[in-house]
């Protein structure tokens, strides 16, 4: 009998909504007991900043540019490198509960199987789906033809409309007011907690392991669709966090004329987003104006993410809970991340987009190794301050399985330690950002690396390529100061961007094609 | 500002004529035989109703059917849809290929995004469905 695998994933959570990282808002009691015995990691970046490409990093540890998959809205390939594929077959039982948004959610034909599974079953055609045997699935609310929709339309058909609208009736993202604040994507939600998604899905993934034999090892991708928008926790959560006591972010200065001005620093689309004159991306409201957000809204929005985590927290206790009374809970590893950060009001805007800075950049991410393991026995718990990625949980998962990485993985193993990380090279991390869409295309390629962040632009519609970000995470741990054109740091940017073209990953050889907005 | 009209285009080169790929692509009443994910297809005069494979209903009015310009064009008719186009051409490359390019227009434009995602899939499914090879 090997190590069991519990992976964790939310969508669009920030490192600083865990206690154990700093927040104050969410109390995060189970996520911060695994980061008080296992590792903590304090510079963990995706490699995009969107579920699509992030998701098909974490599941081919690989790079957008070589997997491919470079925006929401293009389809990983079936036959794409899977390392939940490798864990199968030596021996692991699969599964992926909650959101998987491998391929694109707007699928009117069902071409794609993740949104045409329900219909048949839990067990993919061929036995398995990327290495995934059961595949259950959720996303934001009652949306699409996923399972836990057909099991809200089957067992609760009064819910349906009680969530938010997520897309308009010109199939935007909603820009609908609501809240106390007016904010958008922000719903009174009146379900009961216990048919929530979160709770659905903590529920699917204990059926699950109950499905599996005590002496088998298995891999439970646990994928949480929030604390991603909209905003809409079951109502009767809401009181936990009253927004009116909300302090601002650190990232939102609340005088409007200083936040122009960092925004004013930064390359253009910053701007032309932030007036309104330039939605670059599906995945943010169209018809919102990031330059009519409230200090109110700001708050609401932030207290309702707060809600969102906290029943995170509570439904991963349950489920750590059951695996313990199965008598798993020494032989458990548990990883637990995000795909994605959310701006969540810094610079005063919300949602996401081509916005390479820690509110997207930084996420949380905690391993507990199991205790009965030799690594885990020999590992004291610790904090990482080293960067590390997305793309290092592949060969993470492999190792933890006894399993030579495979050479396609261009990640590797988590360090347990900052000697370990020195000792391994872990000193940058990549992330990188192409979007197309109707004429609107924007690219970026970012480097984080000892205590800076550097993004380089490549021409597009809002920029010559001459375009750059150049943080300093230590003087400037919100990045409101861009020093990319800064004489002083010509000589350190030169090297910066040298490095970072130069740590550029092979290019998958056909371009994989835009086939859905998300 | 994000375009409330998109307009997108997708094409194939096959090694085949055009006629080949006409008198599938052409007939509307065989759209089930290439265009994945339809599960019945209905033509009464010149509207066509399609059921998705998700169960939505989508009338079309079928616009042009030229056997000379081997062109195809209909506008779907659903609400959802402020406007539509979508348009088939295949064309005689006269070097015993032809390019068969599938365009849409659509407001809301995500929506061209969704019909041209689909459209890719069934061009895709051409060399499959007529046992031809795809020239690359």
């Amino acid at each position: 009998m090997g190590r069991k695998i519990l992976f964790v994933t939310t969508d669009q959570q920030r490192y600083d909504t865990l206690t154990c990282n700093g927040g104050a808002l969410s109390r995060t009691p189970v996520i911060d007991g695994l980061a008080a015995e296992g590792v903590r990691y304090e510079r963990n970046h995706p490699q995009s900043v969107v579920c699509m490409p992030s998701r098909s990093t974490i599941v081919t540890g690989q790079h957008p540019t070589t997997h491919g998959v470079f925006m929401n809205g293009v389809p990983l390939p079936a036959d794409a490198p899977s390392v939940v594929e490798v864990l199968r077959a030596s021996g692991y039982r699969t599964a992926l509960v909650g959101k998987a948004h491998f391929e694109p959610y707007f699928d009117p034909f069902l071409r794609f199987e993740e949104n045409a599974l329900s219909a048949e079953g839990t067990t993919p055609h061929g036995g398995h789906r990327r290495g995934f045997e059961h595949l259950e699935t959720a996303a934001h609310g009652a949306m699409g033809p996923l399972h836990y929709s057909q099991w809200l339309i089957k067992n609760h058909p009064e819910a349906l409309g009680m969530y938010c609208r997520a897309v308009d009736d010109t199939l935007q993202v909603s820009s609908e007011p609501g809240g106390d604040t007016g904010a958008p994507q922000v719903k009174v939600n009146p379900i009961d907690r216990g048919i929530y998604h979160t709770d659905w899905v903590a529920d699917r993934v204990i059926a699950w392991l109950d499905s599996i034999d005590a002496d088998e090892d298995w891999f439970c991708w646990m994928s949480f669709p929030d604390p991603h928008h909209p905003w809409d926790p079951p109502e009767s959560e809401v009181g936990r966090v009253d927004w009116r006591e909300v302090p601002l972010p650190a990232g939102y200065p609340e005088d409007r004329a200083t936040r122009e001005a960092i925004i004013d620093g930064k390359p253009r689309h910053w701007r032309a987003w932030y007036d309104g004159t330039l939605v670059s991306n599906y995945e943010a409201p169209a018809e919102w104006v990031p330059a009519t957000l409230t200090t109110d809204q700001v708050r609401e929005v932030n207290a309702r993410n707060a809600v969102e985590v906290e029943l995170i927290d509570e439904a991963l206790g349950r489920v750590l809970a059951r695996v313990a009374e199965r008598g798993w809970g020494d032989d458990v590893d548990i990883v637990f991340t995000s795909d994605h950060g959310e701006l969540q009001g810094d610079f005063g805007l919300l949602f996401k987009g081509p916005y390479h800075v820690d509110a997207l950049m930084r996420l949380p991410l905690v391993w507990r190794p199991a205790p009965s393991s030799r690594q885990g026995a020999g590992t004291a718990p610790s904090v990482v301050t080293r960067p590390v990625g997305l793309i290092d949980l592949a060969p993470t998962f492999c190792t933890i399985a006894g399993i030579e990485p495979p050479e396609w993985m261009q990640g590797k193993p988590l360090p347990v330690d900052d000697g370990d990380a020195l000792t391994r090279g872990f000193d940058k991390v990549l992330t990188e950002w192409d979007s197309e869409l109707f004429g609107v295309d924007v690219h970026l390629r970012t480097m984080m690396r000892d205590r800076w962040v550097v993004t380089a632009y490549l021409p597009g519609t809002s920029h010559d390529g001459t375009e750059g970000e150049l943080y300093d995470l230590v003087d400037d741990p919100l990045q409101q100061v861009n020093r990319w054109d800064d004489p002083d740091m010509r000589p350190l940017r030169d090297d910066l961007v040298a490095d970072l073209w130069d740590s550029q990953p092979e290019a998958r050889a056909e371009r994989l094609v835009l086939e859905a907005p998300v | 500002m994000t375009a409330r009209r998109g307009s997108m285009r997708h094409a194939i080169r096959l090694a085949c004529p055009p006629d080949l790929v006409w008198d599938l692509v052409g007939a509307p009443e065989r759209l089930p035989e290439w265009w994945l994910g339809i599960e019945s297809c209905v033509i009464e005069g010149d509207t066509r109703t399609i059921t998705t494979r998700s169960g939505l209903p989508m009338p079309e009015r079928l616009l042009t059917i030229d056997h000379n310009l081997r062109r195809f064009q209909y506008r779907i008719t659903v609400p959802m849809f402020a406007e539509h186009l979508s348009t088939i051409d295949v064309h005689d490359l006269h070097d015993g290929t032809c390019l068969v390019v599938y365009s849409v227009d659509a407001e809301p434009a995500v929506l061209a995004l969704v019909i041209s995602g689909a459209a890719r899939a069934a061009l895709n499914h051409l060399p499959e469905q007529l046992g031809v090879e795809q020239v690359r």
